[in-house]
């Protein structure tokens, strides 16, 4: 979601967007002319006339999970974004009886939080586990 | 989900949906919104919104609760041709 209207978004995506992507963007592109909805999101900066480089994990009821917002020179990590979701969407599914651990990724191990983990996360997680292997 | 509409000379706006962001009537009142607006937090609701957007050769119209049962990454960025 830009400030740019439908039109120049279907430019951008006919003419240079889909040269990088086949088939082009395949969701939607939405147009937020006068930034109302990056000012709901906080993320409008009216002394450039334009939306921050924010980003906002929704849930399946309509709950913000997390967000990030950069100013407009530092690109995004999609695969950050994503990891990201796919946490929530483990915590989700295990009713918070598991929390995903710094560094966690799909297949690494979850902590169960409980009385006796108090105190006792060292013996469980590591601080290698917080990096990429 | 999203429905599709006929583009016409007037540029299609969209905005939030419903709350305290529905509509401004004077100057005086958006400023005083603009002070009381609440900070994003994490575990709240997202604000609903309508939006005119492009998808794969069609002009729709988006709305943010037509996702409530799916899970929805929203991306703002700066503008369209630009670098990053």
């Amino acid at each position: 979601m830009s400030v740019d209207s439908i039109y120049v978004h279907k430019m951008w995506n006919d003419h240079e967007l889909s040269k990088m992507v086949d088939g082009g963007v395949p969701f939607p592109m939405l147009s937020d002319g006068g930034g109302m909805v990056g000012t709901a999101y906080g993320v409008y900066d009216a002394d450039s006339g334009v939306n921050t480089r924010g980003r906002f994990i929704i849930d399946p009821d309509g709950i913000i999970q997390g967000f990030e917002v950069l100013t407009p020179s530092v690109g995004r990590n999609v695969a950050e974004s994503l990891r990201q979701v796919q946490a929530f969407q483990l915590v989700r599914e295990k009713k918070g009886t598991e929390a995903t651990p710094s560094g966690w990724k799909p297949g690494k191990m979850t902590l169960k939080p409980a009385p006796d983990l108090v105190g006792n996360v060292w013996k469980e997680w590591k601080t290698s586990m917080a990096f990429d292997d | 989900m999203p429905e599709e509409f006929k583009p016409g000379c007037q540029r299609p706006k969209g905005g939030p949906v419903g709350g305290d962001t529905a509509a401004a009537d004077s100057a005086e009142q958006t400023i005083q919104k603009e002070v009381k607006r609440p900070m994003i937090k994490v575990g709240q609701k997202a604000p609903d919104f309508s939006a005119p957007a492009y998808l794969k050769g069609k002009f729709v119209e988006v709305k943010l609760s037509e996702y409530l049962g799916k899970w929805v990454i929203l991306c703002f960025y700066p503008g369209d041709f630009t670098f990053v």
